[in-house]
């Protein structure tokens, strides 16, 4: 694998002292490589947010060290900090535009700061905007911009400075399933493009499906499991894991062990209802829906479902088959330890 | 009354109130330039040093928290008559309109600075959270976000300030700073001259309309936030 970019090392962050002091995070190791796009999934108050303030130090870790890009943040000095923040920005929930200036004064911002003359910051804020395609919003106000319009701003603005990582704090929970999907295209897009390695901090399942390579997941202040997406969604071994893995927030426990299931993965397809009907008539196999969280976004079908198949081995292989054959739809055999 | 509708009372006393309200639009001017001079500072060093600023600092934010309360606390024409020596010594005199500037400038200065603090705290942390993870220094987060974020907000407040102080100017009338405020009591009160009163109520209330009027209307265009 290729070089790291952000090295978390035993890192605790703890609020407050004495009998109130909350523990935010503990120990959490992350090892981000340069160039992929790592997810960090939790429920909410699972300390997702700090952890991605940690990174930039936005948050000073209570103990514990941050390596970006080599540097360590946690040793700078204040102003070696500032500098050392060009390098890894940020997007967030609210986007968090300055509202009395225009897009382009909004994508200058960073580098008026870092002292860009004026003319050449104006000249790459203008490719910038074009970049994430909105050349035509430039003397727009963030008043006058959709949520996601608002957010490709955000993002041009921090990539104003040649970013080497992004953080993404949320960056589409504000906005609608269709915005959602066109912005984490765009960071996917980026990231191939530019080659900047991004951060996505998020609590939907779906966003980790749909840009990332590899994820931590985090719970209670910990890191409860970490590795390839595939590998944690198809073999989740945590009970946190579990919960954000099975599909509308199906509790594992209600499943009888050794549960022979199938998590299936629509992916823009047409409708998903007739995929069950259409398994039962076309191959006269019944299977039970255990949980789903499906959208219809546009007429296409996007989310999850997990459904039990027969214990029949021979009829749980045809089903198998069956809706692997669909298009638009994966399908991974899943595992129970309950 | 009728005397109102009269040349006689406007050869008589038109210079006198024309004087009257230059005196008092001096008085203004020169209290609000030099107050804000000291309460955008002020506020500005609450919002950095509060709990949760870019700059927290309990003791600097108790102890500016204190002196503007004790500023704000005196009622002004109290406030005249304690710093009487001061104003002699600042500007060599106790009365006329220089006299009055500068107790006008202390009285105001912490009720401006209030009315700062108030204006940047609606700056959204957010915007200020995402220019500090761009590297920004405490001036510039000041200078390029707080300051412009706020500015229809400002100068809304900007208004109350001034309203605030020409309220202060008639008070400061009493010992003989000069201005509007002078000319209702010596003719109106002292002389029981009520034409002199209403003309200058009326001259107050039409200043006052006019500087709400125009700081909104200035506020409305600059804010880009309602387009």
């Amino acid at each position: 694998m290729s070089e790291s970019i952000i090295q978390v090392q035993h890192l605790n962050k703890t609020f407050g002292t004495g009998d109130t002091a909350v523990h935010a995070l503990e120990d959490i190791n992350l090892d981000i490589k340069q160039g992929e796009i790592f997810g960090i999934i939790g429920l909410s108050g699972a300390g997702k947010s700090t952890l991605v303030r940690c990174m930039n130090l936005l948050e000073r870790p209570t103990s514990g060290t941050v390596i970006v890009d080599g540097k360590e943040m946690t040793a700078l000095s204040e102003k070696e900090l500032r500098l050392a923040r060009r390098d890894v920005t940020m997007i967030f929930q609210s986007f968090n535009l300055l509202m009395q200036r225009t897009c382009l004064k909004n994508v200058c911002f960073p580098m008026e700061i870092s002292g860009v003359p004026a003319a050449q910051a104006r000249k790459r804020a203008a490719e910038l905007l074009e970049l994430v395609g909105l050349a035509d919003k430039a003397d727009a106000y963030p008043s006058q911009l959709s949520g996601g319009q608002k957010q490709r701003v955000a993002i041009a603005r921090a990539l104003a400075t040649d970013p080497k990582v992004l953080l993404c704090d949320e960056a589409t929970s504000a906005l609608d399933p269709t915005t959602t999907a066109s912005i984490l295209e765009l960071l996917k897009d980026l990231n191939a493009k530019l080659g900047v390695t991004v951060v996505v901090i998020t609590h939907q399942m779906s966003v980790i499906e749909e840009i990332c390579s590899r994820v931590a997941i985090l719970d209670g202040g910990v890191v409860a499991e970490q590795g390839s997406v595939e590998d944690i969604f198809s073999h989740p071994t945590t009970d946190a894991a579990r919960r954000l893995v099975y599909p509308g927030g199906a509790s594992v426990e209600q499943y009888p062990a050794g549960t022979h299931a199938v998590r299936v993965a629509f992916n823009g397809g047409t409708a998903y209802q007739p995929l069950i009907a259409s398994l039962a008539i076309d191959c006269g196999v019944k299977v039970n829906i255990l949980g789903a969280d499906t959208r219809n976004i546009d007429g296409k079908a996007f989310g999850t479902m997990l459904l039990g198949l027969p214990d029949d081995p021979n009829e749980a292989a045809k089903a198998l088959s069956y809706i692997r054959a669909q298009p638009n739809v994966s399908a991974e055999e899943v595992e129970y330890h309950g | 009354m009728a005397d109102l509708l009269t040349a006689e009372f406007w050869t008589k006393y038109g210079p006198l109130l024309l004087d009257g309200t230059i005196d008092t639009l001096v008085m203004i001017g020169i209290s609000t330039v030099f107050a804000y001079l000291l309460g955008l500072p002020l506020g500005v060093a609450l919002i950095l040093t509060q709990p949760h600023g870019i700059r927290p600092n309990n003791i600097i934010y108790k102890v500016l928290g204190w002196i503007i309360n004790v500023g704000r606390s005196l009622p002004f024409i109290i406030l005249m008559v304690a710093i009487m020596d001061f104003t002699k010594l600042i500007v060599g005199t106790k009365i006329g309109v220089k006299g009055a500037i500068v107790p006008l400038v202390v009285s105001a200065a912490p009720f401006i600075a209030r009315m700062v603090e108030t204006s940047l705290a609606e700056v959204d942390a957010g915007v200020v959270e995402a220019a500090q993870s761009m590297g920004a220094s405490t001036f510039q987060i000041v200078w390029k976000v707080y300051l412009p974020e706020a500015k229809p907000s400002l100068v809304l407040g900007g208004a109350i300030s001034i309203v605030t102080i020409l309220a202060y100017t008639a008070i400061a009338g009493a010992i003989g700073a000069g201005g509007l405020g002078d000319l209702a009591i010596r003719y109106g009160y002292q002389r029981r001259y009520p034409p002199m009163l209403l003309v200058t109520v009326i001259f107050l209330i039409v200043l006052v309309q006019l500087i709400q009027s125009v700081f909104s209307r200035v506020s409305n265009r600059i804010d880009k936030r309602l387009k």
